[in-house]
């Protein structure tokens, strides 16, 4: 990335005057602290800025009170990336690729249990399984090996086989099937896959990135992951399972950034599509338990 | 003013204002952690969660302002399933040792639990454990109970302005510590405990002693320093158990100094409790009645001009009055209010009050310290300068001794003379202080001790007309930056009663020099402790006051008299308030309140002295005084007359009153929890 800006600043497109446009444009490139966190708009003005990354309170918004408290516009690099094209061809060009509402194309990541995982830039709207099997080379074991999808990256509520099926990636057709686009980083999984283990996994993930600044997202995440370990070894009562979905619900939507909400969301994907699986789990364990 | 609609209720509110504000303005109740008026928003408790419609998700009414037309909803079921939820996120780490909280009884969180707390706990595992933080010799800390709020932190950065505290850790491994596990080097330090909203920070000496509601509460002021700040004094047993601050926002708004809050021990220890006579060098121990007759025979040998009285710096308006009346009846005319050689003779009220108020800093833009160090003189009035600054637009300048102040201050040198060029224009101040609109100069009262004290006077005098220090309006002052910072508690109240010699060379060094010359034969000291009586070996010394130090130290009599907390009695501050101490505690063993003790010693004469209570004493004060004693609470406007004098000014540099801020009077001297700050925090910083 260095590189390029440096060459880019050799041929004078960027820096005073940048491609003679009589603008002054320079890019920096900043090393992040190393948490997950310091991804959030706001906590990485923070860690910018030298301090300890979390979130900061909206209102006031960035573009108001950013950085060293000036008007800052944070942008993602894929937002960055479209706008050549956009330019190029024009704004009706790229609302007119998509579905209405959900226009313009999104870049996929799509791995797990695929035949060839890939990065892809697609249309918003591409069916799921088309999306699968045109880029990704198909789920290992065939299209009816599918468990389940997490459509947007882990902080989104998983999809299971059944929806996976017929749903279209784009932000209004994944929200009907109570998931989320997000970051449209596409994991698959299929029957080979321990899906406790692998939600106690992103479990743990959001517990030891959660900035530790508001209550229920410090104090939530740990929980909920305590409790998913134990349903990982088979621990546990069918009433813990209540209490999870429960715990997960109190942190959704009570926190300062959405990292409460992305270690609550796949907890309740699944409960909501496989609350038997972990009801199977704990009787089989409890049956254990009794004959020993 | 906009319209909104609280729980269906349709109010106006001030465009600006949070949610929480204007619900609290309504009296609608919200639970808080984080939040506090006087610190930065943190939002981060989530407990004042409201419904804003319109609003997918509850928002932190605490952090988001009110706009036109919006309709809250603080007590819906989502508010109240989300406010549970945060409820029992805080518990599930937090220990439940109540019964061995010391902040049970007046916890946030046990509070707050009552009415959104579950029963029964639905976290059956292992709860978290955290290490103990070294917050130095006044603060314990139990961190496992913290909830993270960090009030404590954004105190530490904001008020007291020592950004010695932070978060470290992620999720819940997150802790507060001081960074490098060092004291925390504030003379504010204290004001965390009453912050912290749970057990987490604790009184370390009031540790395990007292429940808070077994303790009688009594609301006074304190006197260790000139402020008055408002403190309520918590006892039990006929002991003061600890110092609280009372929010007077004219005054110490919510906080008070280490020392106020600390320095009660000193109570307890080294106390005066019976008369003492000294034979043959040694003190025996002697009833009221003895003593008394041994003053009597002293006095009746001499007459009034080979006498003296001088008062400490914590004594009452009262006893200041009754003494006075005594040795003016005796033919004596020896005041002297301050232990030094300060010259306060024909001062108008003006010139010895700190004019603008502790309040009126708010409103100033430029300040001029000279000669003083306020962050050890007056902790509050320099957190009041601090808060200023905050503001931005604030330009702090001083001329003294160098100083660590927490806040950006231009120090301009330590030589009077440099008055003397702003005001003849030739110091790039001049032009800041023409072209600022309410710049406040602040004098120390060390001033007042040196030998070109009139001539310094006499400058600020006339840089005040010359500069919008004092600015008029017809014949109303419309802005008053003229200061003096005042460092004795009893030092404007003694003024206000002329409580000087009307020799205009009598001072402390005079004093000595008549004693060595045996042309002085008896003199008072009325809880002036910083008297080398030794010097005064060859007069009749005697000493009225609650602790044995220096001043009693070679008296030859000693009258035990009570402190600050154990009379009813009248001080005025620095700004010319006047204000009451209320007795909490009665005075060790014989010792007796100090105007009874001097009504008692008056009767022994031919006086008049008709006083039967204190409100009679009071009544006297306002004969004296009328417009400054008859004014309770409030703040006279001093008339702008003619001070000080045009002569030269030396080159000697300005020192300071307190050297050290932890052991500086008597109280705090006889304090082991003063002492103890003083080794562990002062001799690195203050």
């Amino acid at each position: 990335m260095q590189a390029a800006i440096d060459e880019a600043y050799q041929n004078k497109l960027l820096g005073k005057n940048a491609c003679n446009s009589s603008w002054n444009l320079d890019i920096f490139l900043h090393r992040g602290a190393g948490a997950y966190i310091a991804g959030e708009e706001t906590a990485l003005l923070e860690s910018l800025e030298g301090k300890k990354a979390q979130p900061r309170l909206k209102p006031p918004y960035p573009a108001s009170t950013g950085l060293y408290g000036c008007p800052t516009t944070v942008n993602n690099v894929e937002t960055i990336a479209a706008i050549p094209d956009i330019l190029k061809k024009g704004a009706i060009w790229f609302s007119g690729i998509g579905k209405p509402n959900n226009t313009g194309s999104k870049i996929f990541c799509i791995s797990g249990h695929i035949n060839k995982p890939c990065n892809v830039e697609e249309e918003l709207g591409i069916p799921l399984k088309e999306l699968i099997e045109k880029y990704a080379g198909g789920v290992v074991g065939g299209w009816n090996n599918l468990l389940a999808v997490i459509p947007g990256g882990s902080s989104v509520p998983l999809i299971n086989k059944k929806i996976a099926d017929s749903v279209l990636m784009d932000f209004d057709s994944l929200e009907e099937v109570n998931s989320s686009l997000g970051t449209a980083g596409v994991i698959v999984m299929n029957k080979s896959t321990n899906l406790l283990k692998a939600i106690a996994r992103i479990s743990r993930f959001y517990k030891k990135e959660s900035c530790g600044q508001c209550t229920p997202c410090r104090e939530g995440a740990g929980w909920m992951w305590r409790v998913m370990e134990r349903f990982v070894n088979g621990e546990g009562t069918l009433e813990e399972i209540d209490t999870l979905y429960d715990v997960s619900k109190e942190v959704e939507g009570h926190t300062i950034c959405a990292l409460g909400d992305a270690a609550a969301w796949p907890i309740q994907g699944l409960i909501r599509h496989f609350r038997p699986l972990i009801e199977k789990k704990i009787k089989e364990n409890n049956f254990k338990n009794k004959v020993a | 003013m906009i319209q909104i609609k609280i729980d269906n209720n349709i109010v106006k509110v001030k465009p600006g204002m949070t949610i929480l504000q204007a619900c609290q303005q309504l009296g609608i109740e919200i639970p808080i952690f984080c939040y506090h008026e006087k610190l930065s928003i943190a939002g981060n408790c989530r407990m004042c969660l409201v419904e804003v419609k319109d609003n997918p998700k509850p928002v932190a009414s605490c952090s988001i302002p009110v706009i036109d037309g919006m309709e809250i909803k603080t007590s819906s079921t989502m508010v109240r399933k989300a406010r549970n939820g945060v409820m029992e996120f805080l518990l599930i780490n937090h220990p439940l040792d109540c019964p061995i909280c010391d902040q049970g009884g007046e916890c946030d969180l046990q509070d707050i639990a009552m009415s959104y707390g579950r029963d029964k706990s639905r976290f059956n595992y292992t709860k978290r454990a955290v290490k103990e933080k070294n917050f130095g010799p006044l603060i314990k800390t139990v961190m496992t109970r913290c909830i993270h709020c960090t009030r404590c932190i954004r105190f530490a950065t904001e008020i007291a302005g020592v950004p010695e505290l932070g978060a470290i850790g992620m999720g819940e491994n997150m802790e507060v510590v001081t960074y490098l596990d060092k004291s925390v080097t504030s003379e504010v330090s204290g004001n965390m405990i009453d912050i912290c909203p749970v057990g987490a920070l604790t009184s370390k000496p009031f540790s395990l002693t007292w429940r808070p509601w077994e303790l009688n509460k009594t609301e006074s002021i304190d006197v260790l320093d000139a402020v008055g700040s408002n403190i309520r004094v918590d006892s039990n047993n006929n002991e003061v158990m600890r110092v609280l601050p009372i929010n007077n926002e004219e005054i110490n708004e919510e906080w008070i100094s280490d020392k106020t809050r600390f320095a009660y021990d000193g109570l307890k220890y080294n106390r005066l409790d019976v008369p003492f006579v000294k034979k043959n060098g040694l003190y025996k121990k002697t009833s009221w009645d003895n003593a008394f007759n041994l003053i009597k025979k002293e006095v009746l040998k001499t007459s009034g001009n080979k006498m003296s009285a001088i008062i400490g710096n914590q004594t009452d308006c009262e006893s200041i009055i009754l003494l006075k009346d005594l040795f003016t009846f005796f033919g004596c005319d020896n005041f002297l209010c301050s232990q030094n050689n300060s010259m306060y003779k024909s001062l108008p009220r003006f010139a010895y009050c700190f004019n603008t108020t502790i309040a009126g800093i708010d409103d100033s833009d430029l300040c001029l310290l000279v000669g003083t160090n306020p962050r050890t003189e007056a902790s509050m009035v320099n957190t009041r300068i601090r808060k200023r600054y905050l503001e931005g637009n604030y330009e702090i300048f001083s001329i003294g001794p160098k100083m660590d102040l927490n806040y950006d201050c231009k120090h301009l040198g330590n030589n009077p003379q440099i008055l003397e060029k702003i005001y003849n224009e030739k110091h790039f101040l001049s032009k800041k202080i023409r072209k600022s609109k309410k710049p406040i100069i602040i004098l120390g009262d060390n001033i007042f001790n040196r030998k070109d004290a009139e001539a310094i006077l006499g400058l600020v005098y006339r840089m005040c007309i010359k500069f919008p220090i004092i600015q008029k309006q017809k014949n109303d002052i419309i802005w008053n930056g003229y200061n003096i910072l005042h460092h004795a508690a009893s030092r404007v109240g003694a003024l206000d009663l002329n409580f000087i010699s009307s020799k205009p060379d009598f001072n402390l060094d005079k004093i000595y020099s008549l004693s060595k010359k045996k042309e002085l034969d008896l003199v008072y000291l009325l809880g002036a402790d910083e008297i080398e009586t030794k010097k005064l070996e060859n007069s009749f010394v005697i000493y009225q006051g609650h602790h044995g130090g220096y001043g009693s130290k070679n008296a030859d009599i000693i009258l035990p008299g009570s402190a600050f907390t154990e009379k009813n009695a009248t001080f005025i501050n620095l700004e010319g308030r006047l204000q009451q101490t209320f007795k909490s505690c009665n005075p060790p063993g014989e010792a007796k309140e100090d105007w009874k003790i001097i009504v008692a010693l008056g009767k022994r004469f031919n006086t008049k002295f008709n006083y039967f209570s204190v409100e009679d004493v009071k009544n006297r004060l306002r004969k004296v005084n009328p417009i400054v004693f008859s004014s309770v609470n409030t703040i006279i406007k001093n008339k702008f007359l003619k001070f000080g004098k045009k002569r030269n000014i030396s080159n000697l540099p300005f020192d300071l009153p307190i050297t050290n801020f932890y052991l500086n009077d008597v109280i705090s001297k006889s304090s082991k929890i003063m002492k103890k700050c003083s080794d562990e925090i002062n001799n690195k910083n203050l």
